[in-house]
């Protein structure tokens, strides 16, 4: 016994340091059931490294030693789960429901993949036989409204446009006009990519709005923040911003398919209370998913 | 979120004052925030933990005797290390700036090679830097080879058409088979630089990347640059690294800095790849577009501007004798039209107004008042017509009548009036500064001289 005792503790052991070589650091501290003060500073760093921010980052280290004064021994990546989960459950998504016509608009700052997730949310409501109107928004950046055009005739679904940097305001008025009168349940506006920080940018936002509201008193009915997923810390200034300005309803986190894990919605959600509507995956019609709470703890967590 | 960082460093300082030597124990703090700075800034964590320690050995081994080095005269210990940190940072993302912004091939065409992310920028940033190429002096050829994103071909176009350059036109849908093409176009036709907007991609997906390789065999280019988002957050090191090993880059470009990130990811950037940052893009123009500059960057991801900028003045600007003499001619009351002109050019030595306003204590509600009044633009003007009197003019102000006036007013480019007024100005000066003789002003301004910000600053 004693001999099988010995071996059996030798393989353990082994095993362990097997386990500490192959996995990655922040599993083989996740996989702990106590944890040193060298050990928490060093799960600190992998977490600040999720783009999590120092605050976020700060409460999950808290609650973590609350629990270790608690128990002799916690489960680290329940702990962690848990606690992230609180934050990102806070507000859950509302599904896209058609009811007369419904305006959703598309902001974000540029390079986000604004007008790729309108592609894919407009193929999204066709494929479940709601019909669906585009609207080229946005008049600035040079072929903007040509890529949209493509993604409208992936998606067959008609796209209404004016020339190059001619008024959004004008083309999204037309535009919910034009679904109305048609009883089109969804009308879909892309808009161009404004840096938060341009006054005159972000008042046009405003102008949009205004224009809608003068057809259809509730417009628009969902504003979308989209934000890529390789985002730092200005995650949290933009969405601010985009708030006081669009009046953001939902998030929409691109890119996810990268190795970022879009860490830096956790600050954004906890600090204010958005729901996020979908995910981008990768460069594919279909690659739109629908947020998963667990699963996105589960990357963040896995690094 | 910056002023609270500066008070909160302040504060923490303030029982420092006077120590003579940084020491582990009183840059604690100071190591602290800068971290927390740099984490904010979005450097990556294991960056900011490398730099960190590595300054801080420095700092506390650089004193003549190797023992920690000597704080500077009105500054306390933890400005002392930001100082340090300051310089190290903006050595570091500058270092071996190379003196031309590109590495031109002798035998044209030069082939530069645009890679990076999705929504990173790229194919904006050709038509910039065509711009700017073409503001040298050079013809560059702008070439589509992104066929993954819809439209980003016809943006291309759209782009060079707007920078006034001509780009590559093929019905090719095979990124390596145009590249190639592009270039021996250029090579026959005489374009001199061949810029290839590629597509963007994951470092993880292996056979775009591997795409990239083919492209870079099949070109041979002399410049491989990463284009990076300026927002980026941690991922930068690990985007920015993979693409390095795959291709080996030769630097990167930095885009959306107008914004207000911090920006941590340059040198993010910076350090993983060894690579020069060349170039930032700032705005949404074609020229809006700029060569790097390391110590405007290393301020920004620090976020301490106005403690940096304190230091640089506590650090030297003003020279001593000189406002030794200047306080030897206050007392005996021979202020003259020279000494009002080396004070200005005294002043605007040390920055702009505005800000040398913003920093003095106290000046909070009364800044929008002087500000109107003193400007910048200002102060030019009142130099101007100080440089266009004669150096006899300077030093006796009674020869100024009206013809002499005209002349001066004709020289600056003011008018009469402007004159005027500065020569009122003057006489005030002049009149205050013989008060000065009066033993009880004295006291007060020596008062004074210890806020900081003030010192030897009669006006």
């Amino acid at each position: 016994m004693g001999l099988f005792g010995n071996l059996f503790d030798k393989f353990k052991q082994g095993l362990q340091r097997t386990q500490e070589l192959v996995l990655a650091p922040m599993q083989r501290l996740l996989g702990l059931r106590r944890l040193d003060e060298d050990q928490l500073l060093e799960l600190e760093d992998l977490l600040l490294q999720a783009d999590l921010g120092l605050h976020a980052v700060e409460r999950l280290m808290e609650r973590l030693r609350f629990e270790m004064k608690r128990n002799a021994e916690i489960d680290p990546k329940a702990v962690l789960k848990d606690e992230l989960l609180k934050i990102l459950r806070q507000v859950p998504s509302r599904p896209l429901e058609a009811k007369g016509t419904q305006v959703v608009l598309l902001v974000g700052v540029n390079g986000v993949g604004k007008t790729t997730t309108l592609g894919k949310l407009a193929s999204h409501l066709k494929s479940r036989g709601e019909d669906v109107l585009v609207v080229a928004g946005d008049t600035f950046r040079a072929a903007a409204i040509d890529q949209l055009e493509l993604w409208g005739e992936r998606a067959g679904v008609p796209v209404i446009r004016n020339q190059m940097g001619g008024d959004p305001a004008a083309i999204a008025f037309d535009g919910a006009t034009s679904a109305q009168a048609k009883g089109t349940p969804w009308v879909l506006i892309d808009t161009a990519g404004r840096l938060h920080t341009k006054d005159h940018l972000m008042r046009e936002l405003d102008k949009i709005h205004r224009s809608l509201q003068k057809v259809i008193p509730e417009a628009p009915h969902r504003v979308i923040l989209v934000m890529d997923a390789t985002t730092g810390q200005n995650g949290l200034v933009q969405a601010e911003a985009f708030k006081a300005a669009a009046g953001i309803t939902d998030l929409v986190l691109t890119k996810l398919d990268g190795s970022a894990k879009g860490g830096v919605v956790v600050p954004i959600l906890e600090r204010m209370k958005l729901p996020i509507a979908f995910v981008g995956v990768g460069e594919g019609v279909d690659d739109l998913i629908p947020f998963d709470p667990e699963a996105f703890v589960d990357g963040l967590l896995s690094a | 979120m910056f002023e609270s960082l500066t008070e909160k460093l302040t504060k923490a300082m303030k029982s420092l004052r006077g120590e003579t030597r940084l020491t582990e124990k009183n840059i604690e703090d100071a190591l602290r925030e800068v971290r927390m700075a740099l984490l904010e800034a979005d450097v990556h964590v294991q960056v900011a933990r490398t730099f960190l320690q590595r300054v801080k050995e420095k700092a506390l081994a650089q004193g003549p005797d190797g023992k920690g080095t000597v704080v500077l005269d009105g500054l306390n210990p933890a400005q002392q290390f930001i100082d340090i940190v300051y310089q190290e940072l903006t050595e570091i993302m500058g270092g071996t700036a190379p003196e031309h912004p590109l590495d031109f091939a002798s035998k044209p065409p030069t082939v530069v090679m645009m890679v990076g992310l999705q929504g990173a920028g790229k194919t904006t940033t050709c038509g910039k830097l065509a711009k700017f190429l073409k503001k040298l002096g050079r013809s560059p050829l702008l070439v589509p080879a992104d066929i993954q994103r819809p439209a980003a071909v016809e943006q291309l176009h759209v782009v060079a058409q707007d920078a006034g350059v001509p780009s590559y036109r093929t019905d090719s849908k095979d990124p390596v088979a145009i590249c190639k093409a592009a270039v021996e176009e250029a090579r026959i036709k005489g374009w001199d630089t061949v810029i290839l907007d590629t597509a963007g991609r994951l470092h993880l997906d292996e056979q775009l990347m591997n795409e990239l390789v083919r492209i870079q065999e099949g070109t041979q280019p002399n410049e491989i640059l990463f284009v990076a988002d300026a927002m980026t957050g941690q991922d930068a090191v690990r985007s920015a690294t993979a693409f390095h090993e795959k291709l080996g880059l030769t630097g990167v470009i930095l885009t959306k800095t107008d914004g207000d990130t911090r920006g941590g990811a340059a040198f993010s950037i910076k350090h993983a790849t060894g690579r020069p940052i060349k170039f930032v893009g700032e705005g949404e123009k074609l020229d809006d577009f700029q060569r790097f500059h390391p110590d405007r960057m290393a301020q920004r991801i620090l976020g301490m501007g106005d403690v940096l900028t304190l230091i640089e003045q506590a650090k030297d600007k003003i020279d001593e004798k000189e406002a030794e003499a200047m306080a030897q001619k206050l007392v005996k009351n021979q202020f003259t039209l020279e000494d009002m002109r080396s004070q200005l050019q005294q002043v605007k030595k040390m920055g702009s107004m505005q800000k040398l306003i913003g920093m003095l204590p106290g000046m909070g509600q009364m800044k929008a008042q002087i500000e109107s009044v003193v400007t910048d633009k200002r102060m030019t003007h009142l130099e101007a017509i100080l440089n266009s009197m004669t150096p006899r003019e300077r030093a006796n102000h009674n020869l100024l009548d009206a013809k002499r006036k005209r002349r001066i007013a004709a020289g600056a480019g003011r008018p009469v009036h402007e004159i005027n007024q500065l020569l009122k100005q003057f006489l005030e000066m002049k009149k205050m500064m013989g008060q000065m003789k009066d033993p009880r002003f004295m006291k007060r301004m020596a008062a004074m001289k210890n806020m900081p910000g003030m010192p030897k600053m009669p006006f």
